[in-house]
């Protein structure tokens, strides 16, 4: 809502050296979130005076048409002589009244005025346009022709009020009262502790029976409607200046009389009107829901097609507009400036429609209008009446119209609405002392009535469809006895519990991955179907079943993640472009995977709680969403520099990523040749862990499959794991028992196993352990080697293995035996053979 | 060498008078401080000291003189020997710190070498930051809650009393999601929550009075990537419920976080506002911790933190409605309580001057490297 200030204290007497923002501090204390205060005609200057146009010399040969006039301004040049002035625009005659500037003005934007010579002439000045003079849009992008009353040397600036302040405020859904003057007026009384003068104060005329019929089929929709006609409209009549004016601050175009009137209303009383040209509108105007599939052409010139819960004024012909949102083009006012004939006789609609109702229609039709916004957020119905009389009046007075002693007004019964709160509960909700002489004195400044000592019986204002609730007038008291009075106290909760094991472990998962030279990359959710065929998914895939949005961003990505890793290899590859070449990067985040049993989502009611049933039904509507890890390698993991050569990243550092997530849980993985997508069939790792002594599959890494990173550009042998942390959590497996420290000294003995190429070192190493019994403390595979000496389709696994018992040192011959044991199982197990035996 | 000597007859032995003695000890002493370095010293020392060596093959001497003169030779000649390990030893000392003190000198390297074998990795800083704001009540006693991010729309509106078509309802601009049946319509109940305000919610439904938790966690909002925008943002939450929670507890709340948060001078400023979940509702500022207001009204000293405004706009707060409570099973009677929320984005712009949302949300390492493990 743009606010005038000028306009403003029509209604408030604001002391006179109060700025724009001033009053913009004094709304925002109580509540009014006034984002800007525009300050127009800043810098202007005169002298900006009325001038008459004499003469007009059209000049020939340049480039557009250019005119050479003579104006009379009055005295406003000192000598009262025509001004001479060279001009580029042509939507004036001779004898028009227009604004002139004159040399030693300066215009806004530090635009000086000074006689110049121009098109071989000398231009005394300047024939303005309101682009110049900075008053918004009239819809003619030409100069400024005025209406013929004024007197040639009238000072220009006060005639067209340039220098105003607008506040510009942002009306929050429960202020609907605050989307016109009436109500802005209204806070800034009560924040200045002045009178208002409330515009809506009216003589109104008592309804009869001879007013233009109406018929309301649907009072729950149209709670009230009155109708006033007034006809001998001069058709010729345009809106004065000072209507205009204020239109266009409020940023409103001026149109024609007749809708600048009803906008003008609307501004002013926060009640949104219709005219409708009576001559256009055949048998009574009728309230009633949409026929499905009905057609209405709106005033945009859209043709729609309405919906059987649209609520629509109807006559003898079917709808003739969407009833609070948009007129009919049918009965649209037509204006003598543009059209044959011009309007002269009209029927004037304020009524009063139902907010939701109003809103869905709105919404249906993306059809956000001036009067759907006011009645969306509740317009005063009290207000109806006199926002039609206001309307009448300015019509008679501005159009020297007659207006006809019919009056229509249907209203269905209705009482006001009062709430029942103890005084000092503004007290308790504010931990304030306000007191009940407060309590009440600023409720009756919002409009309330209130009654009552310890127990307040308070009637809301009708213009306050907010107010429903104790909390909502303790809201009242509090916001004008100012929130920054309130006093700041610290609660005591009861002691806390830290956080979860499970906040913990995400945590540190964090941390191991940063530490271990992983950056985090956090990337947006939104996925299509191609991102899942590029990592190349098969058909049956289950990271194929996808959460989808109805209102996606984009089209090519409708989706939610099934997997990290689309997101994650994005990034990767924006940062390999933008010259980032050795990339380590993680992600942790909700990947959502619908089982396709979903349920429908029910609106539960909002009165009590709801059941544990129906939570669980709630739940049961969403997908489930556990939290993953993932990390992307590519390039170097160790750089090449003067300590040595670099090391490239590959399959096994995204192994070593899984593990160093899972060792955070102390959780050990169980790694598993495997074939998976999108990785690299021969260089793929499944990986599992414990959970209740089963082995659930935890995630997978490796090397990407060559096609996948051809298809995502990604870095040649770019690597990948991803893991889901909610399998994790459940692997985690009480509290970590002390290991038992032997110091007596070790026996090392290190063996050489030649196997198959296709046994895993894993099965190799388990049967050495299982097979060296307990004396083993520790063994670790420090070379693998394949080559002509140890035959084709062999490798040779080098192990060392440490032996140690916890009460006595061992003998050679006690760590040999343990050491052929070992190699004797490895041998049964997986044909390992002691190389050089 | 003489043989022992069997018989009484004592016979003048050479190599035990006390001038040879002193003359063997004074060689093996030249020869020690002649050897320039430990190689040299190691073959004096096999010369002097040695088994072959003068002083040595004397000492054997020793059993063939007569009773009465072994004493007074052995003494001589040990003491001599005595005298030549000592001065061995200082002499293998004084080389051996010589030596060290030549090595070390060879050893030297240039420790202004540039070292990125393996490059530092880092946290992002929304999380990090999130992770500190949540940190702060945590330590008052406050826990830890979170909930889904497709949320069902009982939890994100109608619990906190955003009434169906109700404008309030359009303000936060919704992601929607198809129902199981794949139907383009959003009657699936289900969205993409567009707070964090719905763990408030399950939070009260899964706790008993007094709660005290703070929700940190990711929304979605339809807005377009630019600048200032992002569809996928995040926010922290905090909701009290208790016995005689008042508006100036929730300030006092605030004004504690923001101190914890950016100095103990910090302050915090309300303006009402709305919210369908709180009433009365405000608007929650903070005193610009770069200005500290002194920007206001003194166009010489301009900030851009604050666009020279003095306050910082944090986000919403309020005494939560009875209403929620009431649909949480809460009984508004007898408790009341506060709830706030902010934008972590927002915040993480103004305490560390990023200029340009999309540096938070692209990934790249440039941008969040230098912020490290915690912020």
């Amino acid at each position: 809502m743009r606010v005038p200030l000028s306009w403003l204290r029509e209604y408030v007497d604001l002391p006179a050296t109060e700025t724009g923002r001033d009053v913009q501090a004094k709304l925002v204390a109580v509540g009014l979130e006034v984002e800007t205060v525009e300050r127009t005609g800043a810098g202007l200057k005169g002298p900006l005076v009325v001038g008459q146009v004499l003469t007009i010399e059209e000049l020939e040969g340049f480039k557009k048409p250019i005119r050479f006039c003579t104006v009379d301004v009055g005295d406003a040049n000192g000598t009262g002589e025509p001004q001479e002035i060279v001009c580029g625009a042509r939507n004036f005659s001779v004898g028009d009244k227009v604004v002139v500037v004159l040399p030693g003005a300066v215009l806004p934007g530090d635009f000086a005025i000074s006689a110049r010579k121009t098109y071989g002439k000398t231009s005394h000045g300047m024939i303005c346009s309101t682009d110049e003079l900075g008053m918004g849009d009239d819809g003619t992008h030409g100069i400024i022709v005025l209406p013929p009353e004024y007197e040639p040397g009238t000072d220009a600036i006060e005639l067209l009020e340039l220098v105003d302040e607008i506040l510009d405020i942002a009306v929050t859904p429960d202020r609907g009262y605050c989307l016109s003057m009436r109500g802005v007026a209204r806070e800034a009384a009560i924040a200045y502790g002045l009178p208002l003068r409330d515009p809506a104060l009216l003589d109104v005329p008592a309804p009869n029976a001879f007013g233009h019929p109406v018929r309301v089929s649907d009072p729950i929709g149209c709670s009230r409607f009155t109708a006033r006609t007034v006809t001998g409209l001069r058709p010729e009549a345009r809106s004065p200046i000072w209507l205009q004016r204020r239109l266009q601050k409020a940023g409103m175009r001026p149109i024609s009389l007749a809708v600048d009137v009803t906008n003008y209303v609307m501004l002013e009383l926060g009640q949104p009107l219709h005219a409708y040209d009576r001559t256009r509108v055949e048998g009574p105007i009728g309230v009633r829901r949409a026929q499905q599939g009905e057609k209405l052409t709106t005033l945009d010139g859209t043709k729609r097609v309405l919906d059987a819960e649209d609520l629509v004024i109807t006559d003898d012909r079917g709808p003739i507009g969407l009833a609070g949102v948009m007129g009919g083009a049918d009965t649209e006012i037509a204006d003598a400036a543009t059209e044959d004939a011009g309007t002269t006789e009209v029927v004037i609609e304020a009524a009063h429609f139902d907010a939701i109702s109003i809103a869905r229609t709105a919404r249906r039709h993306k059809l956000s209008s001036e009067a759907s916004k006011r009645f969306e957020r509740g317009v005063d119905p009290q207000a109806a009446a006199a926002a039609a009389q206001r309307t009448v009046d300015l019509l008679v007075l501005l159009a020297g119209g007659t207006a006809e002693a019919g009056v229509t007004e249907i209203s269905a019964p209705s009482a006001p609405r009062t709430i029942a709160m103890p005084a000092d509960h503004p007290d308790k909700v504010a931990g304030v002392s306000y007191g009940r002489e407060t309590v009440v004195r600023r409720l009756q400044e919002v409009g309330c009535d209130v009654y009552g000592q310890d127990e307040l019986i308070v009637t809301v204002p009708s213009w306050r469809p907010d107010l429903a609730a104790p909390n909502d007038l303790a809201e009242e008291v509090i916001r004008l006895e100012g929130y920054e009075n309130l006093p700041s106290t610290l609660p005591t909760p009861p002691s806390g519990r830290g956080l979860t094991e499970r906040q913990r472990l995400h945590r540190r998962v964090g941390r191991a991955l940063a530490g271990a030279g992983y950056v985090e990359a956090l990337s947006y959710p939104f996925i299509g179907e191609a991102a899942l065929d590029r990592l190349g998914l098969e058909k049956g895939d289950a990271r194929r079943r996808t959460v989808t949005l109805v209102n996606p961003l984009s089209d090519e990505e409708p989706s939610l993640r099934t997997t990290l890793l689309p997101g994650l290899l994005a990034a990767l590859r924006r940062n390999e472009g933008r010259g980032s070449h050795d990339l380590a990067l993680f992600e942790t985040g909700l990947v959502f995977r619908p089982t396709g049993e979903e349920t429908k989502a029910v609106r539960l009611p909002v009165d009590r709680r709801p059941t544990e049933e129906e939570i669980a039904a709630l739940d049961a509507a969403l997908p489930r969403q556990p939290r993953r890890a993932a990390v992307v390698l590519a390039g170097a993991r160790e750089q090449a520099g003067w300590w040595g050569k670099g090391r490239p990243a590959d399959w096994a550092d995204s192994v070593e990523a899984a593990r160093t997530i899972a060792r955070e849980a102390g959780v050990e993985v169980i790694v598993r040749a495997d074939r998976h997508a999108p990785w690299h069939p021969g260089r793929c790792a499944a990986l599992y862990v414990t959970v209740n002594g089963q082995e659930v599959l935890f995630g997978h890494a490796g090397e990407l499959h060559p096609r996948v990173v051809k298809d995502l550009h990604l870095p040649e042998r770019t690597c990948a794991a991803e893991v889901e942390l909610d399998v994790l959590e459940q692997a985690v497996d009480g509290a970590l028992q002390a290991p038992r420290i032997s110091t007596f000294p070790v026996a090392t003995q290190d063996v050489a196993l030649v196997v198959g190429t296709d046994v895993p070192a894993d099965a190799v190493e388990k049967a050495l352990r299982e097979g060296a019994g307990p004396l083993l403390e520790s063994l670790r595979l420090f070379d693998v080697f394949t080559g002509e000496q140890i035959g084709e389709g062999n490798k040779s696994l080098a192990y060392a293995l440490r032996f140690r018992a916890a009460d006595r040192t061992l003998t050679v011959e006690e760590a040999t035996e343990a050491r052929d044991s070992a190699v004797a199982l490895a041998a049964e197990r997986t044909g390992a053979v002691l190389r050089g035996a | 060498m003489s043989a022992p000597n069997k018989s009484y007859d004592p016979v003048e032995v050479e190599a035990l008078k006390p001038e040879e003695i002193e003359r063997m000890r004074d060689e093996a002493f030249a020869a020690f401080a002649a050897a320039g370095d430990l190689d040299a010293l190691a073959q004096a020392k096999t010369a002097h000291t040695g088994g072959t060596s003068p002083l040595s093959l004397a000492n054997r001497e020793i059993g063939a003189l007569p009773p009465q003169a072994k004493a007074e030779a052995g003494k001589r000649v040990g003491q001599a020997r005595g005298a030549v390990s000592k001065a061995l030893a200082a002499r293998q000392a004084e080389l051996e710190a010589e030596r060290d003190a030549r090595v070390l000198v060879e050893e030297a390297v240039d420790v202004t070498l540039p070292y990125d074998r393996t490059p530092a990795g880092a946290r992002h800083p929304l999380t990090t930051l999130m992770e500190r704001v949540a940190d702060v009540f945590v330590a008052m006693g406050y826990e830890i809650a979170e909930g889904p991010e497709v949320e069902a729309e009982w939890f994100n509106f109608d619990a906190l009393n955003f009434v169906p078509d109700h404008p309030a309802r359009q303000m936060q601009d919704t992601f929607f999601v198809q129902g199981a049946d794949g139907a383009k319509s959003d009657e699936s109940g289900v969205v993409l929550r567009t707070h964090t305000s719905p763990v408030q919610a399950r939070s009260l439904l899964s706790r008993k009075p007094p709660v005290y938790v703070v929700c940190p966690g990711r929304v979605y909002r339809t807005d377009e990537l630019d600048a200032t925008h992002t569809p996928v943002f995040h926010q922290i939450e905090l909701l009290a419920v208790d016995e005689g929670l008042t508006m100036a507890d929730l300030k006092g709340t605030l004004d504690h976080m923001v101190q914890a948060l950016f100095g103990p001078d910090m302050k915090t400023r309300l303006r009402p506002n709305f919210f369908p979940f709180t009433e009365p509702s405000a608007e929650m500022d903070m005193v610009c911790y770069v200005c500290r207001g002194e920007s206001v009204g003194n166009p010489d000293r301009p900030c851009r933190t604050c666009g020279s405004e003095g306050w910082i706009e944090l986000g919403g707060c309020g005494m939560v409605n009875p209403k929620v409570l009431t649909a949480c099973g809460v009984d508004p009677e007898k408790y009341s309580g506060f709830a706030f929320g902010f934008g972590i984005e927002r915040m993480l712009m103004f305490r560390h001057n990023v200029e340009d949302m999309r540096d938070m949300v692209e990934g790249d390492v440039r941008f969040t490297r230098p912020f490290g493990m915690e912020i």
